[in-house]
């Protein structure tokens, strides 16, 4: 019997709506109450002052394994998880090869099992991410994946996309989608506006975004099936989701740090770490989105985690892959910038959209401490004041425009089944 | 008197009106250089500079050759056909080995916006921007603005109209900002898919009507249209272009008696402009190229740690 036991912190349980300073017992992995062996060996941690928070979730970030492993491996990929307070991640499939088929998903299953922390895999909607015919989902279910999802493309064929979403349905997989409408996208690399202009570089409208997540609306409407619409970027696509969420439709959002982090204007010096999919976009979008996450309209915090060589980053900015790293400073921003700054969101709702949310989403049997749970836990200090090192991070890429940015709050101590798998 | 102390020339919008009227008093030295019969100083003498064209030029190439060769420095060309780019190499490799071969100065011309941008920071060597996509030409806007200052005196005030597609276009934004900063009037003229209304947050007038301004320009500046950009959609066609936005004559003679027309080449003849108005009395045309030694003698001089000259 194994046995780990964190002594008075504050227990935040959003899924047991849980906030009490208590003992949290762990033994043999899981929650546990108060083990009635004494003469057990007892790993015992103090988290006074400290928050005891389930493991957090990011639903979404690309370990480029397999295929780009000079970019990130699914082990280096676990260990900037671990260092960022995850316990659980769920990749997406567009590797290389792309995970669109039974055996590319039972290769990264065998290798995640491997890792330091939980890595759930996606499969794609279609075959080779290329929008046209659908990948064998049955298969693909059998082999594990949690949801699927076509990210960093968007299937532009509607039909397409709705025998994707009704055939999903047979497996309550929830379908997860990169909005852009791609002819009013076009070769866009920044958000349309003021600053594009400025930079002469293509812009990105707000529009192609919210095409795609209105048509999703429909879609969800139509199958009554639910499609979750990833890196809400536009404050007209919040717009949207909170109507059509309070009239029932199985549609959900979910929000990247950087999106509201940093803006636009921050492209002015052509640094390629500011250039993501979608784009960072203005004030009023950044205040559109917190009002979103405030009212529950968007209910899922994750990062995009998108590592690149620096190689592949130090070129022209128009030819530079899109992505940044996240796993490490996400938790650090959401909860400088909605708890401590903004006052939008409590601690404990950032990790209810860390943990519950996602779980839910995903149907994962995580992401709250109730008894009999697996046992993964954050420890967070929510007041803590530190500074993001890129050179320090655990990925294998350093592409991040967070390097030296001072933060407020931060993941401690990351435990996977019991095991302390992290500590700062 | 401000000093110069930049290394790079890399976009108007980073320059105040001091900077700028260093830069236009010192190619107001510079242009007599080109007036005398020997029309050489020493000022870049021991100097290498490479002409680093990864986008084909001739104007603009050229005119940086000869300026730079008028102050004496060495010059290399290298196209981007012949560059070892085409080999799989990195603009920033390329450019690091340019570097290696100890060119003080190079001359970047590139289709990536922010291209002159990414090299100043990563090289020692002095960076000037010959064109970056569609977001500056920096020399280009210098040498309109000396043009205007050297015709119509002080720009403080003067009511510029520059036409066309302003979206795709570094001239057009290095104008604006060299002018704005200035004080002229600046007004963009265009159907609203090459001039969007945000195009205001410049400090400019934005108009879809060519008509609205002709009376009252004292400049105008006709941009090139760039035949491959129809393919999206931006106009029905050049036809439709000319009866909207081309100076015809008939336009021509609504301007005007002063007024400088202008066009930073290469002209389509009947299409941005009538022929015979692009060789008329009004057209500065010509004179712009030749204030484009000038002012790129004064840009080189300047970064290359010169100081600035009295005009």
């Amino acid at each position: 019997m194994k046995i780990l036991h964190l002594i008075k912190g504050r227990i935040i349980d959003p899924a047991n709506t849980r906030d009490e300073t208590a003992d949290l017992w762990i033994v043999d992995g899981k929650i546990a109450e108060k083990p009635q062996r004494p003469d057990a060996e007892v790993e015992t941690i103090d988290a006074s002052g400290l928050v005891v928070a389930p493991g957090l979730i990011d639903g979404h970030v690309h370990f480029r394994e397999p295929g780009q492993s000079h970019k990130e491996t699914l082990a280096s990929g676990a260990r900037a998880a671990a260092a960022g307070g995850f316990t659980s991640v769920v990749c997406m499939p567009n590797t290389t090869p792309v995970a669109d088929n039974a055996g590319t998903i039972t290769l990264i299953r065998e290798k995640a099992a491997r890792a330091c922390v939980n890595i759930f895999t996606t499969g794609a909607i279609t075959k080779n991410i290329a929008g046209e015919e659908l990948a064998p989902y049955g298969a693909m279910v059998d082999a594990g994946i949690v949801a699927i999802t076509d990210d960093g493309h968007c299937i532009q064929n509607h039909e397409v996309m709705r025998r994707a979403v009704e055939y999903a349905r047979m497996f309550n997989l929830t379908v997860l989608d990169h909005c852009q409408d791609y002819s009013l996208v076009g070769p866009g690399i920044m958000h349309e506006g003021e600053w594009s202009l400025r930079l002469g570089l293509p812009g990105w409208p707000r529009m192609g975004e919210e095409l795609i997540v209105a048509r999703n609306i429909q879609l969800a409407e139509l199958c009554d099936s639910p499609i979750h619409c990833q890196h809400i970027s536009s404050g007209g696509s919040v717009a949207l989701l909170r109507e059509a969420r309070a009239r029932g439709v199985k549609i959900s959002g979910e929000v990247c740090p950087h999106h509201i982090a940093l803006t636009d204007n921050c492209l002015r010096g052509f640094d390629s770490n500011f250039k993501m999919n979608p784009p960072l976009r203005t004030a009023e979008d950044i205040d559109l989105i917190i009002a979103g996450l405030a009212d529950g309209t968007l209910d899922i915090l994750c990062s995009d985690h998108a590592p690149h060589a620096a190689y592949e980053k130090e070129v022209e900015l128009d030819v530079a892959p899109f992505g940044i790293t996240g796993l490490e400073t996400e938790f650090g921003l959401f909860c400088d910038i909605l708890v401590h700054q903004r006052k939008a969101l409590t601690l404990n709702k950032v990790i209810e959209m860390f943990t519950i949310n996602p779980a839910r989403l995903l149907s994962l049997d995580r992401g709250t401490l109730s008894l009999g749970a697996p046992g993964d836990v954050t420890l967070i200090d929510p007041n803590q004041e530190w500074t993001f090192d890129k050179e320090k991070s655990e990925s294998l890429s350093k592409n991040s425009p967070f390097h030296e940015t001072k933060m407020k709050g931060r993941a401690v101590r990351t435990i996977v089944g019991g095991e302390t798998v992290w500590a700062a | 008197m401000n000093t110069w102390t930049r290394k790079d020339l890399l976009a108007l919008s980073d320059l105040d009106a001091g900077e700028l009227g260093i830069i236009l008093d010192t190619a107001r030295a510079f242009k007599g250089v080109g007036e005398r019969n020997l029309k050489k100083v020493p000022a870049l003498r021991g100097k290498t500079l490479v002409n680093f064209f990864v986008e084909p030029s001739t104007r603009t190439r050229t005119s940086f050759e000869i300026a730079a060769m008028r102050l004496s420095a060495d010059v290399v060309n290298i196209a981007a056909s012949a560059s070892s780019l085409i080999k799989g190499e990195t603009l920033k490799d390329t450019a690091l080995n340019l570097q290696a071969l100890q060119a003080d100065i190079i001359v970047l011309r590139h289709s990536s916006a922010g291209a002159a941008c990414f090299l100043s920071s990563r090289l020692d060597a002095c960076i000037i921007n010959a064109g970056d996509g569609a977001h500056e030409h920096p020399t280009q806007g210098l040498l309109d603005t000396f043009t205007i200052l050297e015709k119509r005196g002080p720009i403080q005030g003067l009511k510029v109209a520059i036409v066309g597609d302003i979206l795709f276009s570094r001239v057009a934004r290095s104008n604006i900002h060299a002018l704005v900063t200035l004080g002229a009037e600046v007004t963009l003229v265009g159907p609203p898919t090459l001039v969007p209304k945000l195009f205001e947050k410049l400090g400019v007038r934005v108009v879809h009507r060519l008509d609205d301004v002709l009376e009252s320009a004292d400049v105008i500046n006709l941009l090139r249209i760039q035949h491959e950009r129809q393919r999206r959609e931006y106009f029905p066609g050049l036809g439709e272009y000319v009866s909207l936005f081309g100076l015809t004559k008939a336009r021509a003679a609504r301007l005007r008696p002063d007024c400088l027309i202008m066009h930073p080449g290469p002209i389509n003849r009947g299409v941005e402009i009538d022929s015979e108005v692009a060789d008329g009395a009004r057209s500065v045309i010509l004179d712009q190229v030749t204030n484009g030694l000038a002012v790129r003698m004064a840009v080189l001089h300047l970064c290359a740690g010169g100081v600035g000259l009295p005009s």
